[in-house]
């Protein structure tokens, strides 16, 4: 055998310098319409905290539905996509109540109670919708190729719009207002909307309340143990159908304060509702690194952020017309991005061989 | 003996259908005592006339396609359920007011030779599409509600030739929008949303044009799409170039979720809003909720004073049949074009001896071009070369109130200007 030495760009197959120009095309064209929008000077400061603001109000909802996708992967190995639909079916029943407390007139003289009502039976709706799920459409399948709890999955998502079709029909619905939700308030002299305010904190409550309820407690722990081996946790006396049972239950209920949140800002349900907001959450979990808690809230933030932010930042200075229209395109190609210059996500561990 | 009788059902299935795609599409044929260049329609003694619509009953616009569906029963009850002796049978497609759902209803119903014309479709993203794959099967389709100019446009190409509609073209309504923002409203800068449908983009197009011949500014024209519901960043860029007016002629859903949160924005407070026919329903005033307050729509005026008398007589039969008011503008001209399609085949239509019922398609599709003076429910129809039917009666009308129950266009949305009135 004879070593052929071979030079650097020798070694450089047609696939990397494929990906090289187009690593460096999109960075151009980013680069290029970022300077272009600046240097026209059309937005205001304040048109940018507006962008920034509702990005991360809708970011928010992301991350939350993104950390059910990101929570049962990290476990069980699987996209569970029917989480859009577990987000659709508490936001769906809630509205039930939200419309009974209106029509008594409690809604506007008790909001916070109220809101705390609909928060409880859309989160408590969500979960039994997950951990059903789990129970009846997963763990009969948990020792099966992995192909097929995949298709059970769609197949469950399917299910799921259909039975609430049926139950509510085609039309929409819409949430009742909230009196004082109406206008904004003026945060650090910016004025922001008031319902916006409220998925952010909220939000932001809740995953701060899931992280802790991760790392801190004893079944946060158990769940730590059987994503890092299911075996092995079993054999220390860790219960895993419970641990997996409750990771759908958490996650579940995830999804349901999104769905309140959602609702709270965009009004409108509908049976397929959930299809949108699943596709993106889980764009975000991926973007973020899956199978990784953290990452799903900073996947969410992102893609809120830059569905916003994107199309008046870059696509404006390139001179395309009703940049708006584009905005997944922005999205999407990000996520394209990211798998390419981080197959594992801005946060994912490099745990790819061991587990995949 | 069991499994050979499967193995024949199975094989003769089989060759039914694979013999379905193989026998070309109503090819010149002679049947009975019709000479047709694109087929004739047969239908024996005492079976039906199969007049099939694609509507969209289903989803967030299904108050569109129930209304237009509605209309065209009320027009087969009118005739008594029967012509020319044989008893009229509807059938019926979704057609998800989508470009696919127009492919999919277009398809199943092309799939059937006893149709002898359609009605539909609504939304003109399905009819771009749909339209077409019925004609290569010899089905004329007369639209209630399609109102994208390109339908009818000399440049649409021959797919289109079974396509007729007795709906506006947007022509018309862009330009009613554009005088009313202009000479009504002083409205001096102007800004549009579409959400890349044809019926949305070609109205705001027609909407701009007017408004800058008219002498008025378009400062934004932005575009979202129909899955939408985060409309606060599109909005804000509107909200740079201060319009008067935002004109978003889009459907119900994104419709709603503009009008909720442009009165969010802080640049639009003084905003006018104003859609189109394609959101004129209560279902809108649900999906928009108190922020419809004021807003002005422009949509076919259904008034009794614009259409007659007979259209009240309609009123109280659909009154009486539904227990409700229509639901969308559109039940008169679909009323208007399933008695275009009944007067048409009593024109080409032949018997023979045996009672059979004998129609060209060609000859059906060429009479309904031939229409002229019809007096229908919407004014006096006289169809143009290229399938434009419409007596056009445009009006603007502004929400008074946003509960979906006080919904009775005229009275709520109140009609506010009638530009087809001669004074």
């Amino acid at each position: 055998m004879i070593a052929i030495q071979r030079t650097w760009w020798q070694k450089l197959s047609f696939v990397d310098l494929f990906l090289w120009a187009f690593r460096i095309a999109v960075i151009v064209v980013v680069i290029w319409g970022t300077v272009g929008t600046l240097t026209a000077g059309k937005y205001q400061r304040e048109h940018w905290i507006f962008f920034i603001v509702f990005g991360l109000a809708q970011g928010g909802i992301y991350a939350l539905i993104a950390l059910g996708y990101t929570m049962v992967y990290g476990i069980l190995r699987m996209i569970n996509f029917a989480h859009g639909e577990v987000f659709m079916s508490g936001a769906y029943t809630a509205y039930f109540a939200a419309a009974a407390l209106n029509n008594s007139g409690y809604l506007n003289r008790h909001p916070f109670i109220s809101f705390l009502t609909l928060l409880a039976v859309a989160m408590s709706v969500s979960t039994g919708v997950a951990v059903l799920l789990e129970r009846i459409a997963y763990r009969p399948l948990r020792h099966a190729p992995r192909l097929v709890p995949l298709i059970t999955a769609i197949g469950a998502s399917f299910f799921l719009q259909y039975t609430f079709r049926g139950l509510y029909g085609t039309g929409f619905k819409a949430y009742p207002e909230f009196e004082v939700l109406k206008g904004d308030w003026i945060v650090f002299g910016v004025p922001v909307l008031r319902t916006q305010v409220l998925v952010l904190v909220a939000s932001v409550l809740m995953m701060v309340g899931l992280y802790a309820f991760v790392m801190r407690t004893k079944i946060g722990t158990a769940m730590r143990a059987v994503s890092e081996d299911m075996d092995a946790a079993a054999l220390m006396g860790v219960n895993v159908d419970r641990v997996i049972a409750i990771t759908f239950a958490v996650g579940g209920a995830m999804a349901g304060a999104a769905g309140i949140l959602y609702a709270m800002v965009f009004k409108q349900v509908h049976f397929f509702m959930g299809f949108v907001p699943g596709i993106k959450a889980f764009t975000s979990a991926v973007l973020g690194g899956i199978g990784n808690i953290p990452g799903a809230m900073l996947g969410g933030m992102f893609l809120g952020l830059i569905e916003s932010v994107g199309p008046a930042l870059i696509l404006d200075g390139l001179g395309i017309v009703a940049p708006y229209q584009l905005k997944d395109v922005i999205a999407f190609t990000m996520l394209v991005m990211v798998l390419i210059f981080r197959p594992s996500g801005i946060l994912g561990e490099r745990l790819a061989v061991k587990k995949a | 003996m069991r499994r050979s009788n499967f193995l024949k059902i199975f094989i003769a299935l089989l060759f039914v259908t694979v013999g379905s795609y193989l026998v070309p599409i109503a090819p010149a044929a002679t049947v009975g005592p019709v000479t047709d260049p694109i087929g004739v329609v047969k239908i024996g003694k005492g079976e039906p006339i199969v007049i099939a619509w694609w509507f969209v009953v289903e989803g967030p616009d299904a108050s569109l396609g129930i209304d237009t569906k509605r209309g065209v029963e009320i027009a087969v009850d009118d005739v008594g359920g029967k012509l020319l002796g044989h008893p009229i049978k509807l059938i019926g497609e979704n057609s998800g007011c989508n470009a696919e759902g127009g492919v999919t209803a277009a398809t199943k119903i092309a799939a059937n030779k006893q149709v002898v014309a359609a009605i539909g479709s609504n939304c003109s993203s399905e009819a771009v599409p749909g339209a077409p794959i019925l004609w290569k099967a010899g089905i004329p389709t007369v639209s209630p509600s399609n109102t994208a100019p390109i339908l009818t446009d000399p440049k649409r190409g021959p797919g289109y030739d079974g396509y007729l509609r007795t709906a506006h073209n947007d022509k018309v309504q862009g330009r009613v929008a554009a005088e009313f923002a202009r000479k009504i409203l002083k409205a001096n800068k102007a800004a549009t949303i579409h959400d890349g449908s044809p019926y949305a983009e070609q109205l705001a197009a027609v909407f701009a044009e007017n408004f800058e011949k008219l002498g008025g500014k378009i400062v934004a024209r932005e575009a979202i799409s129909p899955t939408d519901t985060d409309m606060r960043p599109v909005l804000t860029r509107i909200s740079l170039g201060v319009p008067d007016i935002i004109y978003y002629p889009i459907f119900i859903a994104a419709g709603g979720h503009v009008t909720r949160q442009a009165k969010e924005i802080g640049g639009l407070k003084n905003t006018a809003l104003m859609g189109a026919d394609g959101m004129f329903s209560p279902d809108f005033l649900r999906a928009a909720g108190p922020a419809a307050l004021g807003m002005y729509h422009t949509s076919p005026d259904l008034s009794p004073e614009a259409l007659g008398p007979r259209y009240v007589e309609f009123l109280k039969k659909h009154e009486k049949k539904y227990g409700e008011k229509p639901l969308a503008p559109f039940h008169a001209h679909a009323y208007d074009a399933a008695m275009m399609i009944f007067e048409a085949i009593k024109k080409v239509a032949k018997t023979d001896a045996a009672g059979n019922l004998y129609i060209g398609r060609k000859a059906l599709r060429d009479a309904l071009y031939a229409t002229k003076n019809f007096k229908g429910l919407t004014g006096t129809l006289t169809c143009n070369q290229w399938g434009d039917c419409a007596d056009p009666k445009i009006a603007v009308y502004q929400v008074v109130n946003t509960d979906p129950k006080t919904w009775n266009p005229g009275v709520n949305p109140k009609k506010i200007w009638t530009p087809y009135v001669k004074r």
